[in-house]
């Protein structure tokens, strides 16, 4: 397969390109859904194909084909797109210098995931759907497991050859009562599933099973909860939680792509300005943050990126102050920065970009338990049901399945409907106590939409549960 | 007969017999110009297709696809989908696969549009760059064909193509940014510059912002935010799936909203974009969603349609089978009011030129936040005094609409942009007797 991908590059040399390189992709895609009991859908896709980038001046041309006769021509037809970019140019795109490579890459699995038959999945989902619909006061339930097989043959004009294969696995259920004018959810292992690479183990761990019966009484109990009350009090938030809070307010605003503006119409820009790097109040002396594309077993893990760089593990935010960005060959450069190797791309048919790989919270010295203890007075929020921030990354609302009040250090009533406000530097300053040890988990986030065309990515957030002091909650309008 | 539907043929003859079985092929011609700091960054093509094959073998349903149309890839497919269909638990709602049916002979392809080159999409860029001297611009242009061919077992055969053009952008000052977008089947009618003129204009009268306090506030909505609350209303509440299972609000032939609110799904209308047909082979038929107030019907694929017991109105889409079949050529409909006269109409409110990363937080009461972006406007004594800092709402998109709170519509009704994408929502200016604010830019 790499001749696919050298026949890409050689075609876009001939026609022009300063640089290019391609991807040969086969990517297996398998998800089974169930509802109620009862499977709601099979689903096996394979998409193969070569997507080659070729750089002239100041814009990348890239062109995709699912005919791997045409990798040349693709190669050619890559070169004529960024030609026509010098209709509306811009500055020239150096390329930072990375380790030129031959090697290879793979996921380390324990049980293939497409070795276990379909009948087994089926079951799984079956039973799991079933007994939580069995449980009073519930009206719906689903489940689903999902599995990629990847394999990526990289060639680029400097010399690189790479194969990687990347196996990703994931998991999830919920169950949903329905009440008068309103519904309540709860999910487990997280409220888009849990999704790590790494084959059917990673399904074992997570024992959906084993979950059925709380999942589903803390689902029928949020329709008599009290509402969340509005104010202003301290919140403990979940693992699981605070790992999109990382995602949204940090591993957003981090990526270099939008510092430089090149995303500002659409996914929008950062609050963060480079001038501050090595500066900037980004949270408190707690917070400690770091890109980490190296952890065994989590979704944004993998050898090399789809430029060719190596995986690395990068600071970024060091005792509350911001250190680091997310970055590519093309940006760091721009920036002045070493290359972090951090641009991937949605299957062969998309153009690498800036990307999000393990973005994660150093663990903490306390426990939740501890916390709640040490808490007079707040709110334990659960698992994420909503999310939304502004295109600078300050302003974020996010809403959770489940809360709980805390009074004088021990949980109380059950809440629905918690949400909570806040602008980021402010939030992340007034984290005072933070968990660790077992509670640390390197969850994963499938679904982070980014670029035009839409690509999705694959982003792991390690979190532990955290404390953060006089956050505005309850908002509803 | 065509080659893809030739190939959806040649791949239903390899299912073996006694199996129910229908194949589609979508192919795509896509390629989008983009835009970022007033020159093109990246600018990419891609030319493919996807096969699909659904088999049911005794009720048991299954899916499989590939990007590959080779003999063995067709043969694989065809060992995969029957091998897992063998293995699936039977589908107690499976409703059998479409027969042969009329579809609607629509007109939504361009072939200037189907063959446009980068230059093409580079000049109308040009042009957008070129309306805001001294702003920064940044944006897309896109165009795409879509060519869908599909055959079944029973005796389904057809092929459509359709096209779609956009243009999308922001001018950007150093503290304000105002955004234009566009949207046709053809690139032809694009026109950048008046399309940069309008952002340009929008992001130098929103310099100079003010904060103001978070609040209920008469609003008027242009046609981008009107496009996403009409999607939302269009797939949480009018969604088969949500209203199979009890999720929605929405009762047909109640009169549950302003009598000026109108909204239904139809692909036939002369500027909705897209295909005919669903994934699923239904012809696409038009919904009455709202009339004059009264909630009418439901869109709906095989699935959900069965379990109301009313026939599929051709909604089914490629994940239908996790959220349900869904409305994507909505027109809310307009009125005769212009911008100026709601403005003019207005002691004291804002003006909202779009919303940004809107959210469910109850898809039943359908209360859903977000912010505002690119142009909010404090208007005060009928005319537009200040541009304000954007502002974070928390609303129920089906409340919003009620008997009494939609003062006006407008008369610039236009294929717009939404959360969910654009060319989906075909929406106009709304003014509104409040709305929910419920954050400003300090939190």
């Amino acid at each position: 397969m790499f001749e696919i991908s050298a026949a890409a590059v050689e075609g876009a040399l001939s026609a022009g390109a300063t640089y290019a390189d391609a991807r040969t992709v086969v990517a297996r895609h398998q998800r089974l859904g169930a509802a109620d009991g009862r499977i709601e859908g099979i689903v096996e896709d394979e998409k193969a194909g070569v997507g080659v980038r070729a750089l002239i001046g100041s814009s990348w041309g890239f062109y995709a084909v699912n005919d791997f006769g045409k990798a040349r021509e693709a190669g050619e037809r890559a070169v004529a797109i960024a030609k026509a970019s010098a209709r509306v140019p811009g500055r020239p795109l150096p390329l930072a210098d990375i380790p030129i490579v031959e090697t290879a890459y793979a996921t380390p699995v324990l049980e293939n995931p497409f070795g276990v038959g379909i009948g087994e999945k089926a079951d799984l989902l079956v039973r799991v759907t079933s007994e939580m619909l069995d449980a009073p006061g519930i009206s719906r339930t689903s489940g689903k497991l999902e599995f990629w097989d990847t394999d990526k043959w990289f060639v680029s004009s400097q010399g690189h050859r790479i194969h990687q294969n990347i196996v990703e696995s994931g998991c999830g259920m919920d169950a949903l009562a329905i009440g008068e004018g309103e519904s309540q959810v709860r999910s487990y292992p997280q409220s888009f599933g849990q999704y790590e690479t790494g084959g059917f183990e990673v399904i074992r761990k997570w024992d959906l099973p084993g979950h059925v019966g709380r999942v589903a009484e803390e689902a029928a109990a949020l329709l008599s909860a009290d509402h969340c009350p509005s104010g202003v009090t301290d919140v403990v938030l979940e693992g699981s939680q605070l790992a999109l809070q990382i995602h949204e307010s940090v591993g957003h605003a981090i990526e270099l792509d939008r510092i430089l503006g090149w995303e500002a119409a659409y996914a929008g820009t950062s609050f963060l300005d480079l001038d501050q790097l090595g500066s900037l109040r980004y949270g408190s002396e707690l917070m400690n943050i770091h890109a980490d594309a190296t952890i065994p077993g989590a979704l944004g893990t993998f050898g090399f990126d789809d430029e060719g760089t190596p995986a690395q593990r990068v600071p970024i935010v060091q005792e509350g102050t911001w250190v680091g960005v997310l970055s590519g060959r093309d940006t760091a450069s721009i920036a002045g920065l070493p290359p972090g190797g951090m641009v991937r791309a949605d299957g062969y048919a998309r153009i690498p970009m800036v990307r999000m790989t393990n973005v994660g919270l150093e663990p903490g010295p306390h426990s939740l338990e501890e916390i709640i203890s040490d808490t007079r007075a707040g709110i334990l929020m659960d698992t994420n049901r909503s999310w939304s921030i502004d295109d600078r990354r300050l302003n974020f609302q996010f809403g959770c399945e489940v809360g709980w009040l805390i009074k004088d250090g021990r949980l109380g009533r059950m809440l629905k409907n918690p949400t909570y406000t806040g602008i980021t530097p402010q939030f992340w300053g007034s984290m005072d106590r933070l968990a660790g040890g077992d509670e640390w988990v390197h969850w994963g986030t499938p679904n982070c939409g980014k670029g035009q065309p839409g690509q999705v990515g694959h982003t792991g957030h390690s979190a532990a549960p955290a404390r953060f002091h006089d956050v505005r909650v309850g908002v509803l309008g | 007969m065509s080659r893809f539907v030739e190939l959806c043929e040649d791949l239903i003859g390899r299912v073996p017999e006694g199996l129910e079985a229908q194949a589609s092929f979508r192919a795509n011609r896509k390629a989008l110009t983009r835009f970022a700091n007033s020159s093109i960054h990246q600018n990419v093509q891609e030319e493919g297709g996807v096969l699909t094959l659904d088999i049911v073998d005794g009720g048991r349903p299954a899916r499989s696809s590939t990007t590959l149309t080779d003999s063995d890839s067709l043969d694989r497919l065809v060992t995969s989908a029957v091998t897992a269909a063998g293995l699936s638990p039977v589908d107690e709602d499976w409703t059998g696969f479409a027969p042969h049916s009329d579809i609607s002979d629509v007109h939504h392809h361009d072939p200037e549009t189907a063959s446009a080159d980068p230059d093409e999409r580079a000049a109308v860029v040009a042009d957008f760059i070129s309306a805001g001297p001294g702003l920064s611009a940044a944006g897309y242009c896109d165009t795409a064909e879509e060519i869908m061919a599909v055959a079944n077992h029973r005796g389904l055969r057809y092929e459509g193509r359709a096209t779609s053009a956009a243009l999308d952008g922001i001018h950007q000052t150093g503290s304000s940014a105002g955004k234009a977008h566009r949207g046709s089947r053809s690139l032809a009618a694009l026109d950048g510059l008046e399309a940069g003129e309008e952002a340009a204009g929008i992001a130098r009268a929103s310099m100079g912002a003010v904060d103001v306090e978070p609040g209920s506030y008469e609003v008027i909505l242009r046609p981008n935010c009107v496009a996403t609350i009409g999607a939302f209303v269009g797939l949480y509440a009018f969604g088969g799936k949500a209203a199979s299972e009890g999720r929605t609000r929405a009762v047909p032939g109640t009169a549950q909203f302003d009598r000026k609110i109108s909204i239904r799904d139809d692909v036939t209308d002369p500027v909705a974009l897209g295909l005919p047909i669903d994934w699923q082979g239904t012809p696409k038929r038009p919904v009455e969603l709202i009339t004059n107030g009264v909630s009418r019907g439901f869109v709906h694929d095989r699935r959900t349609a069965a379990r109301m017991g009313v026939a599929s109105t051709g909604h089914d889409w490629e994940y239908s089978a996790w959220f349900g079949p869904a409305p994507t050529n909505i027109f809310v409909e307009g009125g005769d009011s212009s911008e100026a006269e709601m403005i003019a109409s207005i002691e004291r409110g804002l003006l909202v030129t779009e919303f940004n990363y809107c959210r469910i937080l109850d898809p039943t009461t359908l209360y859903v936040t977000g912010l505002t972006r690119n142009g909010t406007f404090l208007i005060e004594e009928g005319k537009v005094t200040h541009a304000v800092s954007n502002l974070r709402f928390t609303e129920s998109f089906f409340d919003v609409l009620r008997q009494g709170n939609v003062l006006a519509l407008g008369d610039d009704a236009r294929l717009a942009d939404s959360e969910y994408g654009p060319g989906m929502v075909h929406a106009p200016t709304m003014h509104l007797a409040s709305w929910n604010f419920t954050g400003g830019a300090k939190g």
